[in-house]
């Protein structure tokens, strides 16, 4: 089953590494992965689909929070929210198709962003499914070339971020001094 | 103005503020500025024989201490020689501070001589690890690298120093506060599930207490004792934990699990409440999930969210230090009136029902007088320690009889590698643990595979005049696996047989102490009492008798009820009718 998680990280060297491969090590298997600054630019915004039992999806989620780099891991699987993906399409038609094919993409509100006597390239964005019987269409007048953004996914509602105050240094090697 | 010092300067200075006074490692090329700071210094750096026993002595220094540990190593393969130990401390959440040398910033990526991607190797072995490319974040990165290791759930940390940020000098700023935004560390406990807790306690009928090296971690041991008396519960402590209840306190029933005893897995299997503290479900302890303590609701205990519900779902997940929730509990438990009356008499019958399973099936110690049984050798160890001496043991058999039979008084006196399994570790973790303990009697508790893996720390141990009693349960095979090929491979041996061991006594000699070799039951007492007399080291080499296998014993897959008391009758091959 699907999970779509969001990360909000810290945008430092090897954060990436530490979230692709914790989901590798512990055996789940990522479907898509999107990750870019938010307007804070020390950190980024990450939404991952991975496949995973549903009874696992707890633990993937505590997992992730394990990561120091990670602020906050998110669920949106069943939570309010919406899911986003871009596809570029890369269509070669013949002459008498043209207008046909100008016509599908209208229907899924795509945007023609080149345009050539071999065919065009058109943008639409959408949910997963939609995107898909975009392309099984446009597969169906000509050879096509299929580029996909993977899942953006926003929360509609807004998740408290609980974030750590700064400890004294020092408090590392003092476990000893604990009251017995 | 503050006078301009020098990378590895700020290192020494940031490790002497966390108050290390010993480290265990290995210099190279890239870390020389780090070592010529060292010699001007007084933290004791132990020089090992292999990189891997300084991560394996740091562990056996914060076993017995309860301190962070620190090792080194250069770059390349010093570092990568590290990883089993960093691995090893990660299963058993030991907080370790690892430091390795890198090449030069200029030169990372370029394939240079001794360059590993030590920052992706370790990335899956460490808690937490660091590549400090500037050295404005050297004196933050080693705080904070210590502060990881050591709090929440521990574990090792890596910091990768690279040797220009090591050279390059700057001003030493003290670094006053360490802020770590999304570092979780979840302490309190909810109030609310804790006074669950509480009323799941009252109302059980045959409560049990399942506690693991959490306790030991969280210096919990004293609260853990409380509990079981003002509760009169009785208590199953994992291979983890053994001291953290006294092995001769009433509530105590011993080891559960595969190798655990009779009386512990059938408590578990049969109590109606699990008190599960500082422990993560194992599948050694476990057994079979599904068909594990199936009359039980469970309260579970841990430092670590993602160790609650990830084996066994509890009815009372208590995110939480097993210390401070303990106590909050224990108030909770105090304040309120007891009603004995309700569950008194359920109670009575289930303290009785563990005492039979004590009774009826206690642990094997028979005693041979043709050979020494190994039983017999760890009931000696048991009696010449009295509960009080630290044993480093090694894995395997060996390890499963020492924990079934040794006592331990306190915490920190038993250390092993657990969730690893590393081989070789026995030895160089008894090292760290005496360098740690200088006047405990400290014994190196290894068979004769796992000791000659670890072998060329005898010089570490030699030189430093360590007076570690190393005592090699010799029985000629890699015995675990030769009992598996015996029990469940149709006895065919394959690739165990360790048919060349040196002679002990010239091996011990040649490093200038005492070794001896026995094989008689009449020697033991007495070898054992000579090495434990000798001032400095000693190597006992025990030869014990070849075939036996640790038991009881659970099969793989086995539910923990379904246990093997001894080998199997041979069964009667059919004649082929003609």
């Amino acid at each position: 089953m699907l999970q779509v998680i969001s990360l909000l990280l810290e945008n430092k060297p090897g954060a990436l590494m530490r979230v692709t491969g914790l989901l590798t090590q512990r055996g789940y298997n990522i479907e898509s992965l999107t990750v870019a600054r938010t307007l804070d630019p020390e950190l980024s915004r990450m939404t991952i689909v991975v496949d995973v039992d549903a009874t696992l999806r707890q633990q993937v989620i505590k997992q992730m929070n394990r990561l120091l780099n990670v602020l906050q891991a998110t669920d949106l699987t069943e939570s309010p929210a919406v899911t986003r993906e871009l596809v570029l399409v890369r269509v070669r038609t013949a002459q008498q198709t043209r207008t046909a094919v100008l016509k599908e993409a209208e229907i899924f509100g795509g945007r023609v962003v080149d345009s050539s006597t071999e065919g065009f390239a058109i943008e639409v964005t959408g949910d997963p499914e939609k995107l898909n019987e975009f392309i099984s269409v446009m597969g169906s007048y000509g050879e096509i070339d299929v580029t996909r953004s993977g899942v953006l996914a926003i929360a509609l509602d807004a998740k408290k971020l609980r974030l750590q105050p700064p400890v004294p240094t020092g408090t590392g090697n003092k476990l000893e001094e604990k009251v017995i | 103005m503050a006078t301009l010092i020098s990378g590895a300067q700020m290192l020494v200075e940031c490790l002497v503020k966390e108050g290390v006074d010993c480290m265990f490692g290995y210099p190279g090329g890239v870390t020389l500025p780090f070592y010529d700071v060292l010699y001007d210094h007084q933290i004791r750096h132990v020089l090992v024989r292999h990189e891997q026993n300084a991560a394996f002595a740091a562990e056996g220094y914060v076993r017995s201490t309860g301190k962070v540990g620190v090792c080194c190593a250069t770059s390349g393969p010093g570092a990568t020689n590290l990883v089993t130990g960093l691995v090893n401390a990660m299963m058993d959440s030991i907080p370790i501070v690892a430091i390795t040398g890198q090449v030069s910033t200029k030169l990372i990526g370029s394939d240079a001589f001794q360059e590993a991607d030590t920052f992706g190797i370790t990335r899956s072995a460490t808690k937490h690890n660091y590549l400090v490319k500037r050295l404005e974040d050297l004196a933050q990165t080693v705080h904070e690298a210590f502060y990881v290791a050591a709090s929440g759930r521990p574990g090792p940390v890596l910091v990768d120093v690279p040797k220009d940020v090591f050279q390059a000098k700057g001003h030493y700023q003290p670094v006053a506060s360490i802020h770590l935004p999304g570092y979780k560390v979840f302490t309190e406990g909810h109030t609310g599930q804790i006074r669950r807790a509480a009323q799941l306690l009252e109302e059980s009928e045959r409560p049990l207490v399942y506690a693991g090296g959490g306790i030991i971690a969280a210096e919990a041991s004293g609260l853990l004792r409380e509990f079981v008396e003002l509760t009169d519960t009785p208590a199953v402590v994992t291979l983890m934990g053994l001291g953290a209840l006294p092995s001769l306190h009433p509530n105590f029933i011993s080891m559960p699990g595969m190798h655990g005893s009779y009386a512990a897995n059938m408590a578990l299997q049969n109590c109606d409440l699990i008190v599960a503290l500082g422990v993560r479900f194992d599948d050694r302890v476990t057994g079979r999930l599904a068909a594990f303590a199936p009359h039980a609701k469970v309260i579970h205990v841990d430092i670590d969210p993602a160790e609650i519900g990830k084996n066994r779902v509890p009815d009372v997940p208590i995110v939480g230090d097993v210390n401070r929730v303990l106590t909050r509990l224990l108030k909770i438990l105090r304040e309120s009136p007891a009603q004995p009356e309700r569950t008194g008499a359920a109670r009575r019958a289930w303290w009785k029902q563990v005492r039979d399973w004590k009774e009826q099936r206690p642990l094997e110690t028979s005693i041979s007088d043709s050979e020494i049984k190994p039983q017999h050798l760890m009931t000696e160890i048991d009696r010449l320690s009295g509960g009080e001496a630290i044993v480093a043991s090694d894995v395997g058999q060996h390890q499963m009889w020492a924990a079934q039979l040794i006592r331990f008084n306190h915490p920190r006196l038993w250390i092993n590698s657990g969730g690893l399994g590393s081989m070789g570790f026995g030895l160089p973790a008894a090292m760290g643990a005496q360098f740690a303990c200088p006047d405990k009697l400290v014994f190196a508790l290894v068979g004769d595979g796992g000791f000659q893996m670890s072998i060329p720390e005898l010089a570490t141990i030699a030189s430093n005049g360590l007076p570690v009693k190393i005592v090699v349960m010799n029985n000629g095979y890699l015995g675990m696996v030769r009992q598996w090929q015996t029990l469940f491979y149709n006895n065919r041996l394959s690739g165990v047989e360790l048919d060349c061991f040196p002679d002990a006594e010239k091996l011990a000699g040649a490093y200038g102490f005492k070794g001896k070799t026995i094989d008689q039951p009449w020697q033991l007492a007495p070898a054992l009492e000579e090495a434990v007399r000798e001032q400095g080291p000693y190597l006992l080499n025990v030869r014990v008798a070849p075939m036996e296998s640790v038991y009881p014993m659970v099969p793989a897959g086995a539910s923990i009820n379904e246990m093997v008391f001894g080998p199997p009758q041979p069964v009667p091959v059919p004649v082929p009718v003609k």
